[in-house]
Parts: C-alpha cells; sequence; structure tokens
C-alpha cells in the first residue's frame, strides 16, 4: 500500500494516540476561542462602567438651571454651566469655520485638479501626519501664535486651536467622499459641455456631499470633546463671555478643572457636565452615521 | 450673431478666464502642506532661548524647579515612555483579541457588531471624560492592587512600595483603554485583508480553527499588527488630559510603577497656563520633543502600513 493512503487510513483507526490526539487539537481550540471570547467581551466592562457612573452620578443635577445659569463659586452650591455649553459651542463653530473650507478645498484640489501632483502627495502625507500630532500641540500651536501675540487667552485662540485639530479629519474624510464619486458623473458632465468647476459644483459635489458632512460631522464630534487645546487658549471663565476676546469656559475644560477640587457639589457638576457632553458628541456621531447611511 | 456664453469653450481653444476656483483650491492646499511647518516653526521659535540656554543638558538632566530657572526634562520623557509602553502591553492582547473575534465567526453577526459599537463609543468618549472615572473607578483598584503588590512582590524594584492612587500604573491601564480601538481598528483591517485562500487552504489541510489562525492568518496580518501597535503607542504617547489627571504629575524618577510619574504632555497641560519667562520657553522646548518622539513614531507606523499593503497586494 502507499504510503499517502495507509496514511489516511491510520486517521480512521481505533488507535487510542491518535484519537486523544485529535480529541486534545479539538479542546486547545474550544479554550483558545473561549479565551478569545472572553477578553473581548471583557471590553464591555469599561464601557458599562463610564456609562453607569455618568448616569447615576450626572442625572441628578440635571435640570433646566444647569443649562441657563453660571457656575458656581468655589464651595458654593447651585448653578449650572450655560456659559460652557456657549464656549464650547462658539470654539467649536470657529474651528469650524476656519477648517471646513480650508479642509474640502484642499480634497477638492487633491482628488479633482491634480490628484498625482507633487502638492497633491505632500498634502496627503501631512494630513497623515497632522491626525497623529497629540492634540495638546494644536494648543501649544495657539498659544504661540494667538495667544503670545494678542497678550490674553481668547475664544479666537482655542477655536484656532480646534481647527488645527479638525483639518486633517475634514481634508482625509472629504478625499474619500470624492474618491467615491463614480468616474462616469464627471464624464458625463464633460460630455455635456461643461466646464472643471461646474462638474464640480453641480455634480461632484451635491453627490459627495452626505459623506463629507460625516467627516464634518465625526470632526465637531471629536473637537467637542477635547480639552488638551483648550486648557491654556481659552483658559475658563465663571462668567458669560461678552466677545471673543476674553478668556472663555468650555464643558471640557470645566470637568477638569471641577473634578480635581475637594468640593462635592462641584465634582457632582462635573459628572453632569460630563453627562452631557458625552450626550453631545455620541449624538454628533450617530448625525454622522447616520448622514453617510442615508446615500447609501 | 451674438456673443458667446462664457463657459463655451473659445474657438482659439482656450478658456478666456483663469479658473479661480482652482487657484482657490490650489492655495487651500498650499495653506495645509505649510501648516504642519508653521506649526514646528512657531513652536522652535517660541522655544529658542531655551533651546539656548540649556542646549542638550534639557533632555539629560532631571530637574523642575520654574522658580529657579532651572529646567530638564528627562523623568518626563521617560515617563511619556514607560506610561505608553506599559499601555501598549497591556492594550495589546486584549485589541488583537478583539480583532480576531471581530473577524472569525465565532458568535452570530449581532454580537460582533454590538462588539463593534462598542469599540467605536470607546473611541468617542473624551479624554476628561476617561479621566474623571479613572479618578472614581481606577485609582482605587490600583490602590488596592498596589498595596497587594507593594506587600507580597515588593522585592523587586518595579512594585516596591509605598503605593500610590495616582500612580503610572494607573494612567497606563486608563490609556490601555483608550487606546484600544486604534489597535483593534488597524488589526481588524490588516486581519481582513488576509486572502480567504490563505484560511481555506490551511482548513484543506486539517488544520483547527485556531491553527489556522496562529500558523497562517497571524503571520499573514503580522506587519499591519505591528502598525497597529505602533500607532497606538504614538496615540498612547500624546494622550493628555486623562494622563495629566490620573499620573500624579511628579518629576521625581523612580523604578516603580506603583508611584506617582509624569509626562510631556502632562507637563504642558498642568503648566502652560501659569507659566511666565523662561518657563514658557522651556514648555515650548518640551513640546518640541513631544512632537519630534511621536512624528517619528507615526511616521514608522504609516511606513510599516504602507509596507503590509503592498506585501497583502502581491500574495492576492
Amino acid at each position: 500500500m502507499d504510503p499517502i493512503a495507509s496514511h489516511s487510513l491510520d486517521f480512521f483507526d481505533s488507535d487510542l494516540s491518535v484519537n486523544s490526539k485529535t480529541v486534545a487539537r479539538s479542546l486547545t481550540n474550544r479554550i483558545l476561542s473561549g479565551i478569545c471570547i472572553t477578553l473581548s467581551l471583557l471590553t464591555m466592562v469599561p464601557l458599562i462602567s463610564i456609562i453607569f457612573l455618568l448616569l447615576e452620578k450626572g442625572l441628578p443635577l440635571l435640570g433646566v438651571a444647569i443649562f441657563t445659569e453660571l457656575p458656581p463659586a468655589a464651595g458654593m452650591t447651585g448653578g449650572g454651566f450655560g456659559n460652557a455649553i456657549i464656549g464650547t459651542l462658539v470654539m467649536v463653530g470657529i474651528g469650524l469655520a476656519v477648517s471646513a473650507p480650508a479642509g474640502i478645498l484642499s480634497a477638492i484640489y487633491i482628488n479633482e485638479y491634480a490628484p498625482t501632483s507633487r502638492l497633491s502627495q505632500s498634502v496627503r502625507l501631512v494630513a497623515k501626519l497632522l491626525t497623529g500630532i497629540p492634540s495638546i500641540i494644536c494648543g501649544v500651536f495657539a498659544f504661540a501664535v494667538v495667544v503670545m501675540t494678542t497678550g490674553s487667552f481668547s475664544a479666537y485662540a482655542g477655536g484656532m486651536a480646534l481647527a488645527v485639530l479638525m483639518l486633517p479629519t475634514i481634508l482625509l474624510t472629504a478625499e474619500q467622499a470624492l474618491l467615491g464619486v463614480q468616474s462616469a458623473y464627471r464624464e458625463a458632465a464633460y460630455g455635456l459641455g461643461a466646464t472643471r468647476f461646474q462638474t464640480i459644483a453641480r455634480v461632484v459635489l451635491p453627490d459627495a456631499f452626505p459623506a463629507i458632512m460625516t467627516g464634518v460631522m465625526l470632526a465637531v464630534a471629536r473637537a467637542a470633546g477635547e480639552t488638551a487645546p483648550l486648557i491654556f487658549t481659552a483658559l475658563f471663565s465663571q462668567f458669560w463671555a461678552k466677545s471673543l476676546n476674553e478668556p472663555t469656559a468650555s464643558l471640557s475644560v470645566l470637568i477638569y478643572n471641577f473634578s480635581t477640587v475637594p468640593f462635592p457639589h462641584q465634582i457632582a457638576m462635573a459628572w453632569t457636565a460630563s453627562l452631557v457632553l458625552v450626550a453631545f458628541v455620541t449624538l454628533a456621531n450617530i448625525a454622522a452615521q447616520t448622514i453617510f447611511s442615508r446615500k447609501n | 450673431m451674438s456673443a458667446p456664453e462664457k463657459d463655451i469653450i473659445s474657438p482659439s481653444g482656450y478658456r478666456p478666464v483663469p479658473d479661480f476656483f482652482k487657484i482657490l483650491c490650489q492655495t487651500a492646499s498650499i495653506l495645509t502642506v505649510l501648516m504642519l511647518g508653521w506649526i514646528i516653526y512657531e513652536i522652535i521659535e517660541s522655544a529658542w532661548p531655551a533651546i539656548q540656554k540649556f542646549g542638550l543638558d534639557f533632555i539629560t538632566k532631571s530637574a523642575w524647579v520654574p522658580n529657579r530657572e532651572r529646567f530638564g526634562v528627562l523623568p518626563f520623557i521617560i515617563g511619556t515612555l514607560a506610561s505608553s509602553l506599559l499601555a501598549i502591553l497591556l492594550a495589546f492582547p486584549l485589541g488583537v483579541a478583539i480583532a480576531i473575534f471581530l473577524s472569525e465567526n465565532f458568535l452570530s453577526p449581532a454580537i460582533r457588531q454590538t462588539m463593534r459599537f462598542v469599540v467605536e463609543m470607546l473611541a468617542a468618549i473624551p479624554s476628561v471624560v476617561y479621566g474623571l472615572w479613572g479618578i472614581f473607578v481606577i485609582i482605587p483598584i490600583v490602590k488596592a492592587f498596589g498595596d497587594w503588590a507593594v506587600n507580597s512582590l515588593g522585592g523587586f524594584p518595579l512594585f516596591s512600595g509605598p503605593a500610590y492612587g495616582n500612580s503610572l500604573l494607573t494612567a497606563s491601564v486608563v490609556l490601555a483603554i483608550m487606546i484600544l480601538p486604534t489597535i483593534t481598528a488597524i488589526s481588524r483591517n490588516a486581519l481582513a485583508s488576509v486572502p480567504k485562500t490563505l484560511r481555506e487552504g490551511a482548513y484543506a489541510l486539517g488544520a483547527t480553527r485556531w491553527e489556522a489562525i496562529f500558523s497562517v492568518i497571524l503571520p499573514t496580518a503580522a506587519p499591519g499588527i505591528v502598525a497597529a501597535t505602533i500607532l497606538g503607542l504614538g496615540r498612547a504617547m500624546g494622550e493628555t488630559m486623562a494622563v495629566a489627571m490620573l499620573i500624579g504629575n511628579s518629576s521625581r524618577l523612580s523604578w516603580s510603577i506603583l508611584s506617582p510619574s509624569g509626562t510631556l504632555a502632562g507637563l504642558l497641560a498642568n503648566q502652560f497656563g501659569e507659566a511666565q519667562g523662561l518657563q514658557v520657553n522651556s514648555l515650548m522646548y518640551a513640546a518640541l520633543i513631544l512632537i519630534g518622539i511621536t512624528l517619528v513614531v507615526n511616521l514608522l507606523g504609516e511606513a510599516v502600513l504602507r509596507y503590509t499593503q503592498k506585501q497583502t497586494a502581491g500574495i492576492r
């Protein structure tokens, strides 16, 4: 009998050593699957713990006053963080106003005008590198450019830091969005005699719009939660902001400041602020995903 | 005969007006490219007095005494490296396990979908919320573990006492959770891009699921998983708020993972608000070192990732 056939016949032998080897292999397989599943499910523990604590410690203070009043002074009770919510929205808005046009226009250039040019290659590389830069560096940059030249902490400085943070996200997602537009659309537009600009404005951008908005919403969600770029550019303020040129409160910096003080009421307020912030970020993320899925 | 409309190409074949929109887009692109250079230039310029005064001593000395103008960031560099390496050590097995879990069919797609959602949620939670959660949940756990470790393992320098709540270990545990999504997402992509034929070949030769995973799938996806780990490391090094809230921000060098430490990012977060004079320049110098480290780590990760994509494209 040839060796291969005899070997395969061995498999069906009721030889105990072979059989136990198969059992051992199958057992190892099951144990490893078990370990893998356990480790994966373990990840749910921190998330569930965070959400549980946010609700348990954040809900008691949640009320109308939280959104309309000013933060309490050290050791005092009552109050809210209306100015911090407005501050966060204003600074994210400034960041968006700067980064969205820059990011989307760059994406149009690198995808529609000169996809293979050296400039486009460098834009892609720089955007990748900018995503890897620590968020606090955006703050350091805005500190050097805005705070050190104007001499005061301001909403402008905070917005500028957030703009640097949001730019690469918006640019890279917008590029992907434009890549997703079928080239047949462009060719059809050119075939009808449209110019480059007409093709981009009337055909490409409308088709890519939902996907671009997804990227913008993701950037907004990320920027709203960031503390590091704001902590020494916008600083913090106990009062309603009168102009964009003065220290401005934000939700994330409020959480940071209040979480390290020894007053229970302030700590409770930090939890409520966290709950509001996480809710906002989650909503922005969900909005981003629904915009995108509606297109598909 | 009426004049041709503006958008119609003229008889000579050229459009009469330059494409202003193209110029606008090109300007935006050039500004984006200049951005990185501008950031680095601004920071070098602001750091210049400190660079001139301290030179390389800044990196090798460990002193941070603002009122005597003595600055050296060695403990913070070591703290940055130590906390992120420890975080990677904790997050790597978990991240790879989840990536395998997501790319295999152990359980129903609904459960895998839930798992993906959980990981995405972890990525969405702001750093400062992780810090707040760490103060209330992780610090007590690590403190209890630390007290036990000092009693039973105190002989090792890594576990020498006394154990603090605000410690390197606390920061690393929270960092590990925070970088988990990065590691999982990139590893999962690497596993998903392993050609199906390789897996089928392994099964056809009689391999069990895990024999196939260990001998075929993981080795093929290895460069991608390495890239995931490096990029996770880069993220951990730059992470600021949670670390600043948990690590204790000490400039004392210690072997023990149970004692307070400090990171470059945490140093910046703590001191920039009230810094004056030379301290600002020194902090800028520290920021420059942080940029340098993270840029190198990220470039390395991107390079490995690009290499991986080329390799797997070859197999197909």
